[in-house]
């Protein structure tokens, strides 16, 4: 077979349906990646817009441009798309285009899951245009602080818009962190061990770890309040013994790692084409790599320096102050590796460079003013003021917005295929930096002079007519500047001439392929034995496409990659991925109704929506694996690898592991937020206690003990040729214990509209009621998959993958009836 | 009138002191920054990656940015120390109960009687303010006196002001309210000794 054929074959097999009707059932991930950026961008307008409203607004003072309840509506908006809609998923995109390219194979580990993420973002982000189209979108801030957002305060529909808007986006955000995890971990090229790994990889899998423990504490924020909302659960209602600033603690301890998941992508994409534009390798790799690992742990502890004028004890704010300064450190290093970077090699002012300058210039003041409001006096002073505004755009149009465009730059022959004749980049780059400086430089002061943020108008005698003037003329001339981007960025892809392969001579295995590229990545798979793989081979991409790599002939209609040791790029599975489907959509639909009937308080539209889930989950997962054994299959270079149904770990259970990550966290939260009640909430203790019950409790460990041990036993026996199905009865009878115990412990709790402790632990119950449900649906799946003959000694994947769930269970559902059950039988 | 850098209190002037030191040290080293990058395009000779290793990441990457954030905690732990509200003779009490969209001020010295949207207190004297809000959370800032803090349901904190001299000094909440947020605004008015004393008698107008 030659190259042409070949990639007549592998396009066969690979490409979505033709026309736009490809959209909704593709499952290919340069499609869907292209999808995130695109919608992404279209939000990253639609957020602009408001941001020049704003700026309308604030222009002059006694602006009667909107009045309070409008312009709450336009900043609230404004925050909460930036952040959620547009900055979140243009991380996604990018990972979910770039990594299978950069890191040599052909997709990601889940490719269903990227589009069913994709639809609920979709879907998501349009229910929160349309409260906006209708004049009710969320008004309480980005931050949403109860009791302003609580029932009495917020009576309307805006902010349910928001809790249940961003939870359903949030969906897009964890499946994409799973995904992103497990392809960095599995789905690499032969040879690519982890230190061999491109950069962008490593600052990619640490975002996406973020994404799993930073975004669960936020979901159960979401959740706990829309349930306060709804049924009058008093989580944050001081005086039924709830806490607002438990809202605080929950929000901020996913709100400040948030902005380090915005960052880092971006200096993922500084360190991959920085080094490019300064035609040398990147200074200090692994250095970077740990900055990057220190970074992410110290996020996760600093939250409270968003709190430092709530009244929490001062030696409490000086540790979170010292934390907050530190987290400069790696920052500092990896600017610092940079410039190193330049100063090694010869930097060359291309387009995508002059957005790295001004990524410097920028981002540099950001980092020192975030450094001043870390120091606890000054930021009594500057909380919640204009300075605030200034800094956090510094940081994030700096550390962001920049770095994505020369990323955008960078990669556009990549997305198209063209090359750029036209100057208007450069014009339009001029402008941005220009408008930008104008808008926020001169905001600080006006925020020392006493300008609060969220503010609707001001009086002539307050002194800020004319900086709030300058900003909104900047603000003008920025948005003029980003205009031509997007402008740039169309007519590029329109117009320009066909550009060459690998225009920048990058060294990156995203480029070793025709571009734009092919639905199947590459004819064969690369055997990687350098971070710069084209830079050692620059005609690897001839080889490739020869059908010189790994699996250079496709067989049958399978979509096939391969994965490999977590550490030592090892080969280790053989992966047939599934064709282009319609379930990502329509579970994303159904799970839209899921939401929008909690939106609406349809109750009972509620239960329907969660069983088409069910059965459409159930389908998906039905739909892989095989009734008969198989060999192990030839992947070229004398390899032969077993296919994952027969192997003990599955990527489903590497998905489990990382979803249970998050899952963990989540759990995890909430027993933060039951003892932050227990201890610091005013109004304790509670009127009434739950009546403990030894036998409740008993039954319920027992059934937590059962799953596991049974689950082993029927994974045994199955392995050893027996048949499992007594075994996995077992294990159903003891999930089915663990939901009667939870059940029960649901029944018995005092009233939850009269007091938090009730309240809570009415959730705690429910969440072990619903992972008890969800066990008994899996072992009820495994037990029909055992009876259908998908399973067999050799094939043998689901076991593993239920044992995890199994496991957790058990793990969360002990917690839970201890916690429930052991402080009355104790006292 | 609102202004953060035109101190009237022995708070708010510490506070001053410590960001014009910020921004001193933040505005030479944000210069060494913008200069290493502009010597970046220079000509250079070669050199071995060990050393840029310990130089630029080692260096100024980790040793640098140590040593200046220890020195700026310790200052900004030292300030933080002295703004609290200590015990002492001399301290007049007093409690700010934030409502939508108003303060409602009442005075330990003078239990009798409450003001709405301004609030009495001696100059020259540390005042301890009680903040409490009776419906969502607000914030008590006097920019030209002190620092701003938070009024909690179901909670006390009390934040620490003084003004030096006699005088009218604007204050807003400062934590977003809604609609009502852009007028919720108030004053506090600093009395000499006499006038003060007349004040806690009920005869100031």
């Amino acid at each position: 077979m030659n190259a042409l054929g070949r990639h007549r074959k592998l396009t066969a097999i690979w490409a979505s349906e033709p026309g736009f009707k490809g959209w909704f059932s593709t499952v290919n991930h340069t499609d869907l990646g292209r999808m995130f950026l695109a919608t992404a961008f279209f939000f990253f307008f639609i957020g602009g817009l408001l941001a020049m409203l704003i700026r309308a607004q604030l222009a002059t003072p006694h602006s009667a441009f909107a009045g309070p309840d409008i312009y709450n509506q336009i900043f609230t908006m404004h925050g909460t798309i930036m952040m959620f809609l547009f900055a979140i998923p243009t991380f996604e995109g990018l990972a979910v285009y770039l990594l299978p390219k950069m890191l040599g194979t052909r997709d990601l580990a889940f490719p269903r899951l990227t589009a069913y993420g994709f639809w609920c973002y979709a879907f998501g982000g349009s229910m929160m245009l349309v409260s906006m189209v209708f004049g009710i979108a969320p008004d309480g801030g980005w931050f949403m602080y109860p009791p302003l957002s609580g029932a009495i305060h917020s009576p309307g529909i805006n902010t349910d818009f928001w809790l249940i808007g961003i939870t359903f986006v949030e969906i897009s955000a964890i499946a994409a962190a799973v995904e992103i995890t497990v392809s960095i971990l599995k789905y690499r090229a032969p040879g690519m061990s982890l230190d061999k790994m491109p950069i962008f990889a490593w600052y990619a899998l640490i975002t996406a770890l973020m994404i799993l423990t930073g975004f669960p504490p936020l979901i159960l924020g979401s959740i706990l309040l829309e349930v306060e909302r709804a049924f009058g659960f008093p989580f944050f209602q001081a005086e039924l013994g709830g806490d607002s600033l438990l809202w605080q603690h929950l929000f901020w301890l996913f709100g400040h790692p948030e902005v380090y998941i915005i960052f880092l992508p971006a200096a993922g994409v500084i360190s991959t084409v920085l080094p490019v534009m300064c035609r040398t390798p990147l200074l200090g790799y692994g250095w970077i790599v740990a900055a990057a690992l220190a970074l992410a742990f110290l996020s996760f502890g600093l939250w409270v320096h968003h709190m430092f004028t709530t009244g929490i004890p001062h030696m409490g704010l000086a540790f979170f102050s010292a934390a907050s300064t530190l987290v400069a450190v790696p920052t500092g290093m990896q600017i610092f590796a940079w410039i190193g970077t330049m100063w090694k090699g010869r930097p060359e002012l291309h387009l995508p460079m002059l957005h790295l300058l001004g990524f410097f210039f920028t981002f540099v003041i950001g980092g020192l003013t975030g450094v001043m409001v870390a120091v606890v006096p000054f930021d009594w002073q500057a909380h919640d003021t204009a300075f605030i505004t200034a800094h956090l755009h510094y940081v994030l149009f700096g550390g962001f917005v920049f770095p994505i465009f020369a990323g955008i730059y960078y990669w556009m022959p990549h997305f198209t295929g063209r090359k750029r004749f036209f100057y208007l980049g450069e014009f339009a780059f001029a402008l941005v930096f220009i408008g930008f400086h104008v808008t926020f430089l001169a905001m600080h002061w006006v925020g020392l002079l006493g300008q609060r943020r969220r503010i609707s108008t001001y009086a002539p005698e307050d002194g800020w007519t004319a900086i709030n003037l300058i900003s909104s003329v900047g603000s003008f001339v920025l948005a003029i500047g980003i205009a031509m981007i997007l402008i740039d960025v169309f007519l590029h892809a329109l117009t320009a001439s066909r550009g060459r392969r690998n225009p920048w001579r990058a060294g990156t295995l995203e480029w070793a392929m025709i571009t734009p590229a092919p639905a199947y990545n590459f004819a064969s798979l690369p055997h990687v034995t350098d971070r710069n793989p084209l830079t050692i081979e620059p005609d690897l991409a001839v080889q490739l496409a020869k059908g010189e790599g790994y699996l250079g002939t496709p067989r049958n209609t399978w979509r096939e990659t391969l994965t490999v040791e977590v550490a030592s790029g090892k080969p280790d599975m053989h992966v047939i991925y599934p064709a282009n489907t319609r379930l990502p959509i329509l579970m994303s639909a159904v799970t839209g109704i899921f939401f929008l009937s909690l939106l609406l308080k349809f109750y009972w539209t509620v239960p329907v929506a969660v069983v088409g889930v069910a059965i459409l989950a159930w389908k998906w997962v039905w739909s892989i694996g095989r009734q008969d054994d198989m060999d192990t299959v030839p992947v070229g270079q004398d390899i032969h690898l077993p296919n994952f149904a027969m192997t003990d770990r599955p990527p489903g259970w590497w998905g489990s592991v990382f979803l249970l990550t998050a899952n963990a966290t989540l759990f995890g939260s909430l027993l933060f937020g039951f003892a932050f009640l227990w201890t610091v909430a005013p109004g304790w203790p509670p009127p009434d206690w739950f009546p403990p019950s030894v036998s409740a409790l008993a039954l319920g460990i027992i059934g937590a003990g059962l799953g596991p041990i049974a689950m082993r036993y029927a994974t045994q026996k199955n392995r050893n040729g027996g048949t499992p199905l007594a075994s996995l009865a077992l294990t159903l009878a003891g999930a089915v214990l663990v939901a009667v115990a939870c059940a029960a412990m649901m029944v018995h709790t005092p009233a939850p509209t009269r007091h938090a402790y009730a309240a809570t632990l009415f959730v705690l119950g429910s969440y072990g009621l619903f992972h008890a449900a969800l066990g008994i649906l899996m072992v009820c799946f495994l037990i029909a998959r055992v009876r259908c003959g998908f399973t067999s000694s050799a094939r043998r994947a689901e076991f593993p993958i239920v044992r995890l769930w199994i496991d957790y269970l058990s793990v969360v559902s002990v917690l839970i009836l201890v916690v429930a059950h052991l402080p009355g039988l104790m006292g | 009138m609102l202004s953060t850098v035109d101190p009237a209190g022995p708070a708010a002037q510490t506070i001053a002191t410590l960001w014009w030191v910020m921004l001193a040290g933040a505005s030479l080293i944000f210069a060494l920054v913008m200069v290493l990058l502009v010597l970046a395009f220079r000509r250079k000779n070669a050199g071995d990656d060990a050393g840029r290793v310990r130089a630029w990441i080692v260096g100024l990457g980790l040793v640098f940015p140590m040593t200046v954030l220890a020195a700026l905690l310790a200052y900004g732990l030292i300030v933080g120390e002295r703004l609290l509200p200590r015990e002492g003779p001399d301290i007049v009490k007093v409690g700010a109960e934030g409502r939508l969209s108003a303060w409602t001020f009442t005075y330990e010295d003078a239990p009798s009687f409450s003001t709405d949207g301004t609030l009495h207190i001696p100059a020259g004297r540390p005042v301890d303010v009680a903040v409490t809000t009776a419906d969502v959370i607000h914030s008590f800032w006097v920019p030209r006196l002190a620092g701003k803090l938070d009024a909690i349901p179901g909670r006390t904190n009390i934040l620490r002001i003084e003004a030096d001299e006699a005088g009218t000094y604007t204050g807003v909440s400062a934590e977003f309210s809604g609609t009502g947020y852009d007028s919720f605004t108030f004053y506090v008015i600093a009395h000499d000794a006499a006038n003060w004393d007349a004040f806690l008698n009920g005869d100031f107008e």
